[in-house]
């Protein structure tokens, strides 16, 4: 079986093209000119993730919110239910950018991280 | 008076990227004019990853990509003022812009960088018919609520336009609950990254309907549904496809247009095609010490070809402070067929370095081969496996070519398949 895939990695949006045997098995990956392509190849087939940015709610910032990022990508089915963690969070001001403000968001593992300040 | 080397207008990542090369090819005098109420422009709202990947090597969100330049620019000891509006550049180079501490400041500068960025074709731009009703929204001002008011402006929404901002937007109202109802596109194409169409459109299950736009909006105080339409190849609506969608919120993502009254009102010459500067390599316009850079130049889909494109702008600017600016005769590049734009649209035949030609193809090619020709004689040819209008592609002529080069003659890239 064949599948194609458009890779999220970067901004080039590479066509990969992947062969699976009857197995399900993986028997090649063309079309990626990098190799995170081919590991987002790899992934998608077997289990796909996605990087989450969003924002947090800060109590007495300059801003109603700040914008953060998921340290590493998320598993695609827990998506919303980290959004429903992160909605239902308060900062407080400051907030400096790289502070952790969930740790281990819904048990993945991951991080949600400022990826800017709030005084 | 104020006085400075060099006065940037604008402080997003075009002006700080110009202003730190330009500090770093030795000019002390540098102010940044900066109209928000931060460095960082327009990477300030977009709070989506995925920049950098070029510049920087690394995945970054639009604040941290500006937070590295706002440091440097910081660390640096760069001048700039924030809240200020720059209002006229006069013909002999002064500046004037306002600001509510300073009043009206008159700024004489010997080089003038322009980063204003662009801003968003408006709903009147588009002849749209129907209500004046609130819910319709440019994608920019939707992303700008959300993502640093923390303020949703909608719960069902119908997205017109399917550039990067549109597509971006479609994601983040899903993910923050609202129900994108689809995209429509009045192209047969989208102008936007494929990725993006991945990521943020077929992800979610989003519909995007190409060759469609919306014909009417419905409501009277607020927005309560939209009717799209198919289009023909003229993209005029095709009797007998209209269809009702309920929505409250219409979101434009239709276009992004270069910020040139300051430059249109002192007299440079600007290309009908990009709406920006017409420059020669090192960015300089029609006007002798004034360059531009960014978005204000032409629009670009990624930041990190506008901060190279902003160092050049920088270099360029230095050197004609410095009295060292490369002396020449300018050839012209040509867009030809399919390839609907070049930047720059000059060159110096003595230039110091290779140039890089960007441009922009008007429909989508695969297995394309991209020429350049020297007055009808072919000098570069490039295959590539795809190439779309909402990707900026690039040609490198090299710098002992250009010496063989005449003024009179025309450098011109075409599409061939």
């Amino acid at each position: 079986m064949t599948k194609n895939i458009t890779c999220v990695t970067c901004p080039m949006g590479c066509s990969i093209t992947v062969e699976l045997n009857d197995g399900g098995e993986i028997t090649s990956i063309t079309g990626n000119t990098c190799k995170r392509g081919e590991a987002y190849a790899k992934n998608e087939i077997t289990h796909p993730q996605r990087s989450l940015a969003t924002t947090v709610r800060v109590e007495g910032g300059e801003h109603a919110v700040v914008p953060c990022k998921s340290s590493s990508p998320l598993p695609k089915e827990k998506i919303f239910d980290c959004m429903k963690e992160i909605n239902a969070a308060r900062v407080n001001a400051p907030v400096e950018l790289g502070d952790v403000l969930i740790k281990n968001v819904c048990e993945t593992g991951v991080d949600i991280v400022a990826t800017n300040h709030c005084y | 008076m104020l006085s400075y080397d060099i006065v940037i207008v604008g402080g997003g990542p075009a002006g700080m990227a110009a202003a730190l090369k330009a500090r770093e090819c030795g000019i002390d005098s540098i102010l940044i004019i900066e109209r928000a109420e931060s460095l960082g422009g327009i990477l300030e709202q977009c709070i989506h990853t995925g920049f950098g990947l070029q510049y920087f090597g690394e995945e970054l969100s639009g604040p941290e990509y500006a937070d590295r330049f706002i440091k440097q620019v910081n660390e640096q000891g760069i001048e700039f003022k924030l809240d200020t509006m720059a209002l006229e550049i006069t013909d002999d180079n002064v500046v004037y812009a306002v600001n509510k501490q300073d009043g009206l400041l008159e700024i004489k500068a010997k080089a003038v960088i322009l980063a204003m960025g662009c801003r968003e074709r408006p709903r009147g731009a588009l002849n749209i018919a129907g209500t004046r009703a609130s819910g319709i929204l440019s994608a920019g001002t939707a992303q700008k609520y959300v993502n640093i008011d923390g303020y949703m402006p909608g719960k069902k929404v119908v997205i017109l336009g399917s550039g990067d901002i549109g597509l971006i937007m479609a994601r983040r109202m899903t993910l923050e609950g609202a129900k994108v109802e689809c995209v429509c596109e009045v192209m047969p194409y989208s102008s936007g990254l494929t990725r993006n169409i991945v990521q943020c459109l077929d992800d979610f299950g989003i519909p995007l309907y190409l060759s469609c736009t919306v014909i009417d909006i419905h409501g009277k105080d607020r927005v309560t549904g939209v009717t799209i339409a198919n289009v023909d190849e003229n993209r005029r609506p095709i009797p007998g496809t209209e269809r009702y969608i309920e929505c409250d919120t219409l979101l434009l993502s239709v276009g992004l247009i270069p910020e040139n009254e300051l430059t249109r009102a002192v007299g440079i010459e600007l290309d009908p095609v990009t709406s920006g500067a017409i420059v020669d390599e090192m960015r300089e316009t029609s006007k002798e010490g004034v360059f531009a850079c960014g978005n204000v130049l032409h629009v670009h889909d990624l930041v990190d070809f506008v901060t190279l494109e902003s160092q050049t702008a920088g270099e360029g600017a230095a050197a004609y402070v410095q009295g060292k600016k490369t002396k020449g005769d300018r050839i012209a590049t040509k867009g030809v067929g399919a390839v609907r734009y070049i930047v720059p649209q000059k060159i110096n035949l003595n230039a110091n370095d290779d140039v890089k030609l960007f441009f922009r193809v008007g429909s989508a090619f695969k297995n394309a081969t991209v020429k350049v020709k020297y007055n009808g004689e072919e000098i570069i040819s490039r295959k590539r496996p795809r190439l779309a209008p909402g990707e900026m592609e690039n040609v490198i002529i090299k710098k002992d070519m250009l010496s063989s080069f005449s003024k009179d003659g025309v450098i011109e890239i075409s599409v061939e398949v």
